[in-house]
């Protein structure tokens, strides 16, 4: 094992201000929803246009980080191992296997975790976030006092917005589940707090590969 | 160092965040307070009409005072005679009727049900002088009466039952030397006690705007602006802006709030976004009837009881006629919310003659739905009660009320619900079978009066909630953050939700289920080795 340097400080920023603002959104936005009462319904509509400015500006910036660092290579879709993948969190993971697929600092995610991610980056985030912004302009008054936006109807923009929602909630509880499976309960989450995370010499790999190669042939 | 750096950094943002949020800024209005500036200078008038030579003298009839205005402002009665105030009609289209001519002459209302046949009492809100009967000469400037609208000396009356003619206590000649801009007085005299007393109809326009406080009405509250009605309702050659929807049928002339507030009042846009749809009415009117109650219901079928004989009347425990023999029954209510309906500003009305095509009919249906453009929420008193109708033609009947003695047909003298609907129909030129009945009758008034400041208005989860109660939770047609949803897509993804906290409990179990049971043969197995 070797400590590595895995999430740079802005990609951690990134991902916990998202954590909690999307956690501060589906309190605030479930509220306008109408599923419970917290901040009352003024407020919560208030947040939560205030969060969603914020969310944006947040989320212009990781695109952008993304692209000049590279990172965005990190979610190239990959069927290799997908099934090895799947096959481990159902069957696997209960009988004590290793992971099937390696953790590097280039290759930080699985490709299950590269599909769902960049399902989450290139279908749920923008349904989300454009159905919002349509949501926050609908009916608004323009310079010229022309109202804009009124020819798509805020029932469809709110059940696409609320679904986004909806998903991001089933995602993330699934995702915090999933944080879980690393080499410790608490690997994956202290490596996205601190930055380092303690992965597999390829050496290592081998070592054990081979011996339990040799297991399989003495038996 | 450097984790110090990232947490200062972190305690900045998440300090501005928290600063931004309950900070609440005092902002100053710069829209609102130009208004203020402008309305609170009130105009005063550059003539004195004390000192004209043509108004020192007795006027022995109105007529005369009419005659000595028209020798100065020898246009101005054309003007008038070409206004609804005078004519009681006026020619528009009218959605689903075409090219109508509509107005006192030929609707109806849900209260005294109409001026056909009724004149000589209810002339006493025409602009005129000598209205007895369907014979009026519209022609005649001299029956103008200038001194209703024009007099500020607050004295000048209109007699009751005299067919326009003023009360025989008034004093011509000072009222005709104390003319000028019309003030509350003048315009309330007829606006605020229609339908036979204070705040009967309308339910927003009452004595007490008078001299109210801003809690009332915060434009014409007499401790703040103080506006009179012609602020607004400002006129360009006796042609009034505003429209009356028991009288009015076209989305023109109106009289907005916009046209001083601007269609963007507020500094938040999230409020004026709400401007497309909702009118500013409908937040600002929290209730209406705030000081004296208003008439919400009326039943003609109760009318004709008598007492020994004699007719009487009963008092509900506001103190207001809960019975009236010559009337009906009546409900009344004070501080009342709202019904909302959409509103494009059209509206037509039943007009007499019309076949009955619905029960309750609809006095003056408002036209308006969330998909037409022009429509928004408006905030109405719904006004009910029932009317009497004739059974075999299914029409409603204008029946004679008033005349002066008994014997002359009319049921406020006879009780008579027979000869009075005999009378009244053959007056109008319509038929009557002879056979009547009463039929539930229903009336919208728009509320647009009593204002209520951003304090008081209607709070957002007053109709942004799923409550029945909500004031928005009859109108439907569209999506209401708050009050709507899409119920199965929120009963599948509550299911997905749970069913994947479930799928994940179970998971997590699973794992350190198998976990101690593979610790455990590890643990055999050691065993068994050190055993060996």
């Amino acid at each position: 094992m070797r400590k590595v340097y895995i999430y740079k400080g802005f990609e951690r920023f990134w991902h916990w201000t998202q954590a909690a603002l999307i956690i501060f959104l589906a309190l605030t936005g479930f509220e306008v929803h109408g599923s419970f009462h917290i901040f009352g319904f003024e407020m919560a509509a208030r947040f939560h246009r205030v969060a969603s400015w914020m969310l944006i500006v947040l989320i212009v910036f990781a695109i952008f980080w993304h692209f000049v660092t590279g990172e965005w290579k990190q979610y190239l879709p990959t069927t290799k191992k997908l099934k090895a993948q799947i096959l481990y969190y159902s069957i696997g993971m209960f009988k004590g296997e290793k992971h099937p697929t390696k953790k590097t600092e280039l290759s930080k995610m699985n490709p299950l975790q590269r599909l769902v991610y960049l399902g989450f980056k290139l279908v749920l985030v923008p349904l989300t976030v454009i159905s919002g912004i349509i949501y926050m302009l609908h009916k608004f008054f323009d310079e010229n006092n022309m109202v804009i936006i009124r020819d798509i109807p805020l029932g469809s923009v709110a059940f696409w917005h609320t679904l986004g929602g909806f998903l991001l909630m089933i995602f993330l509880v699934v995702h915090v589940y999933m944080t879980t499976t690393g080499h410790t309960p608490t690997s994956n989450i202290r490596a996205m707090l601190t930055g380092y995370e303690e992965l597999e010499d390829e050496d290592e790999e081998k070592e054990s590969k081979k011996t339990s190669e040799n297991k399989e042939q003495h038996k | 160092m450097k984790r110090t750096i990232i947490i200062f950094i972190g305690a900045v943002v998440v300090t501005l965040i928290l600063v931004n949020v309950f900070h609440e800024e005092t902002y100053y209005n710069l829209k609102l307070e130009k208004l203020k500036q402008e309305y609170a200078i009130k105009s005063t008038s550059p003539v004195d009409h004390s000192q004209f030579e043509e108004l020192q003298k007795d006027f022995s009839s109105p007529q005369e005072v009419t005659e000595a205005c028209i020798s100065c402002h020898n246009k101005r009665h054309i003007e008038i005679m070409n206004s609804s105030h005078w004519n009681w009609e006026r020619v528009s289209y009218v959605e689903g009727r075409g090219i109508s001519s509509m107005g006192k002459r030929n609707v109806i209302n849900n209260f005294c049900i109409g001026a056909q046949a009724n004149e000589q009492a209810c002339a006493k809100c025409h602009i005129g002088f000598g209205m007895t009967n369907d014979h009026f000469d519209f022609n005649n400037a001299r029956n103008v009466d200038c001194m209703v609208c024009h007099d500020n000396s607050d004295q000048y009356m209109k007699g009751a039952s005299m067919a326009g003619y003023p009360d025989r206590s008034v004093n011509l000649t000072e009222v005709a030397q104390g003319v000028g801009k019309p003030n509350k007085h003048n315009c309330g005299s007829c606006h605020f006690n229609s339908g036979g007393g204070n705040n009967v109809k309308h339910g927003d326009l009452e004595n007490a705007l008078l001299a109210c406080e801003r809690e009332v009405d915060v434009h014409m509250a007499a401790n703040g602006m103080d506006m009179e009605c012609v602020a607004c309702h400002t006129a360009e050659n006796h042609q009034m802006l505003g429209r009356l929807y028991s009288v009015s049928s076209t989305n023109t002339q109106r009289a907005t709030c916009e046209q001083c507030h601007t269609t963007t009042p507020h500094f938040d846009n999230l409020l004026n976004r709400h401007n497309a749809k909702v009118s500013c009415q409908a937040c600002h009117i929290p209730v209406y009837a705030k000081v004296n109650a208003t008439k919400m219901e009326w039943r003609w079928s109760d009318a004709g009881r008598l007492k020994d004989g004699k007719p009487f009347e009963e008092d509900d425990e506001l103190g207001n006629h809960s019975y009236m023999s010559i009337k009906g029954s009546f409900k009344w209510a004070k501080n009342v919310k709202p019904d909302y309906v959409w509103f494009n500003g059209t509206a037509d009305h039943y007009l007499l003659g019309d076949t009955i095509q619905s029960v309750p009919v609809i006095i003056n249906p408002l036209f308006g739905s969330h998909d037409d453009e022009e429509s928004k929420i408006v905030p109405v008193k719904i006004h009910v009660g029932d009317q009497i109708y004739d059974k075999k033609h299914n029409i409603l009947i204008q029946p004679k009320l008033y005349a002066p003695e008994k014997g002359d047909s009319a049921f406020w003298q006879d009780f008579d619900w027979a000869t009075a609907a005999e009378a009244g129909m053959k007056r109008v030129g319509l038929p009557y079978s002879g056979d009547y009945g009463f039929v539930e009758t229903v009336m919208y008034w728009p509320v647009n009066h009593m204002v209520s400041s951003k304090e008081k208005a209607v709070s957002c989860a007053e109709c942004h909630t799923r409550d029945d109660d909500g004031r928005l939770a009859k109108l439907t047609g569209f999506y209401l953050p708050g009050r709507d949803r899409f119920k199965t897509l929120d009963s599948i993804a509550i299911f997905i939700l749970f069913a994947s906290l479930a799928a994940v409990f179970g998971h997590a179990a699973l794992r350190i289920v198998t976990s101690i049971r593979r610790k455990r043969y590890d643990v055999e197995i050691i065993d068994y080795q050190s055993e060996k």
